[in-house]
């Protein structure tokens, strides 16, 4: 009976507690909010520490899929529509266009850096190599996919050409194109993949799309197809192969331009 | 065994008759996991929805549909005679959601985005962080889930609590009856709806969180290439990711609301200290009588 005496007083007291847990509890939320936010700058601290899970995700899915296991691939009856353009597609860059004038027949992809024998190769001779084609989905970070048929030369096989130095431990990609510009000039795209990924059977250095010439706006002369990850870790434009034994002197020391800007190196989810 | 001692020994303390209703009724297992997951899934929400914002459609199929049309759903602004819009679309049916989806901002500062400032994180547009933040807390979450199965699986609340009964189908309609009218019995046992929301949530929706985040991964894909055939393609598990999460969303609002609705102080006392009181013997025993 007491039960029904005292609950009047005792929703009142729920009520008042209630809104006023509320109010508090969504000024902690908006102040945190904002605190958040400052704390998620590149270079943080609590940045640096929820990056942590990065490297944890990277090495757990490397332990599961291993050097070898293939992307999924698709049949003819899947590419339904062209490859999805992204980033830069039309280089603004004087040197890149006077390239496209004359059909990318002054181009070379230079390989450099760690590699016994430097190389210098035309399209026609990276054309002459061995050829793989694969019909695969391209990811976007965004969330979109595209599929599509791509077709180059195996990037084992280039390597291979160059013998990789013992201590190399990444490529390198350098670009032509101008992604972005800052105080202290042009930046042109650049990225970077482990030897696993750069040795990996589908990872490729693409010259054709769909059975034809890559188009300018997918990266033509040549863009790498790294079919485990993101999109953002196949840079297009590409003229230079450099093999290092680390980043941390190449642009802001992440890897690559995107990961400079805030994306994780591992772009394998 | 423990929780029975427990109450015997809280019982004698105060000597208090009303204290045999006051039962240790969650593990210190089922506390820490279930506000792990409270933490884990607040972060995973907002930081998710900043990750939708980078691409505002979900699609069905393999891939995203450009030179054909496969979006079931879309968020989107507008330019129209009244200024812009923003509009939510859904199977192609579109909705005018100025304010909150589309178009939003403070007045006069409003910018086309998805989701609000208010609900991401970051509340400014960055995709790379609140993908830092996403799979930081998603490294959580699935540790907690699997600490929690193996807790409740060894102290029993799984076969205890949550393994459903004969009785409890029994017991379904008189359930759904005494829950649309607010009257609930606070008893050890969790009620029928009770176990099969909670049940749900545990065992269906966030393993399919879980798995349709790995088949969106295209690492992971090279390794469980069946998932994305299974769940219909990368851009499907996609969909089903944003369908689970509006799914769990309305989750919470009912618990929070049934929450409120059964005693929220006795509710938040056994989830934070386990001790909760039960109703008396009497009015446990002939509940569809007792008045509330």
């Amino acid at each position: 009976m007491a039960k029904f005496e005292i609950s009047p007083k005792l929703q009142i007291s729920r009520r008042k507690f209630l809104t006023s847990a509320s109010l508090g509890l969504s000024g902690i939320m908006l102040s945190g909010c904002d605190a958040f936010d400052s704390q998620l700058g590149v270079g943080d601290s609590l940045r640096s520490f929820l990056e942590s899970a990065n490297g944890l995700t990277w090495r757990a899915q490397r332990l599961l899929a291993g050097a070898d296991a293939l992307a999924p691939e698709f049949t003819e009856a899947d590419i339904r529509q062209p490859q999805r353009p992204n980033g830069v597609t039309a280089p603004d860059d004087d040197f890149y266009k006077g390239l496209l004038a004359s059909d990318f027949a002054d181009w070379r992809l230079e390989v450099s850096g760690l590699v016994e024998k430097p190389l210098s190769l035309t399209r026609e001779q990276l054309m002459n190599m061995p050829s793989r084609t694969q019909i695969t989905r391209h990811d976007c970070v965004e969330g979109w996919s595209c599929i599509a048929k791509w077709t180059g030369t195996p990037l084992s096989l280039v390597l291979d050409q160059a013998v990789v130095k013992p201590q190399a431990r990444y490529v390198m990609f350098h670009c032509l194109d101008t992604i972005d510009r800052s105080l202290a000039g042009d930046i042109k795209y650049y990225g970077s993949i482990d030897l696993i990924d750069a040795r990996h059977p589908q990872t490729i250095l693409a010259y054709g799309l769909n059975g034809k010439p890559l188009p300018v706006e997918n990266g033509a002369p040549l863009r790498v197809r790294v079919e485990r990850q993101l999109g953002y870790k196949m840079p297009k434009y590409l003229y230079k192969i450099e093999l290092v034994d680390g980043f941390a002197n190449i642009g802001g020391g992440r890897g690559g331009y995107w990961e400079d800007n805030g994306y994780d190196w591992y772009g394998g989810i | 065994m423990e929780s029975l001692a427990r109450n015997q020994a809280a019982g004698a303390d105060t000597a208090a008759p009303s204290d045999v209703t006051l039962i240790y009724r969650q593990s210190r297992w089922t506390r820490l996991t279930h506000w792990l997951w409270a933490i884990a899934l607040f972060f995973m929400l907002l930081s998710g929805l900043q990750i939708f914002n980078a691409r505002p459609q979900l699609y069905i199929g393999k891939e995203s549909g450009f030179g054909y049309n496969n979006t079931v759903f879309a968020i989107g602004a507008e330019n129209t005679a009244a200024g812009p819009r923003g509009y939510t679309e859904i199977f192609g049916k579109r909705f005018d959601t100025t304010g909150v989806l589309g178009w939003s901002g403070p007045a006069g500062q409003e910018t086309s985005r998805a989701f609000p400032s208010w609900a991401t994180i970051p509340s400014y547009y960055d995709l790379g962080t609140a993908r830092v933040v996403h799979f930081f807390f998603a490294w959580v979450l699935t540790t907690t889930l699997l600490v929690w199965l193996v807790a409740s699986l060894i102290n029993g609340h799984l076969r205890r609590d949550l393994a459903p009964r004969l009785d409890d189908f029994r017991r379904l309609p008189r359930d759904i009856v005494d829950h649309a009218r607010f009257r609930f019995h606070h008893t050890r046992e969790y009620n029928t709806l009770q176990k099969m929301a909670y049940g749900g949530v545990l065992f269906v929706l966030l393993p399919l969180m879980i798995i349709t985040g790995l088949a969106m991964s295209p690492s992971m894909d090279s390794v469980l290439p069946f998932l994305n055939d299974l769940l219909g393609g990368r851009q499907t598990a996609r969909t089903i990711h944003f369908t689970v999460m509006l799914l769990l969303v309305a989750f919470f609002i009912i618990h929070i609301l049934m929450i409120l609705a059964a005693g929220p102080i006795n509710e938040l006392r056994s989830i934070i200290t386990g001790w909760y009181r039960t109703d008396p013997p009497a009015h446990a025993d002939n509940a569809p009588e007792r008045s509330a």
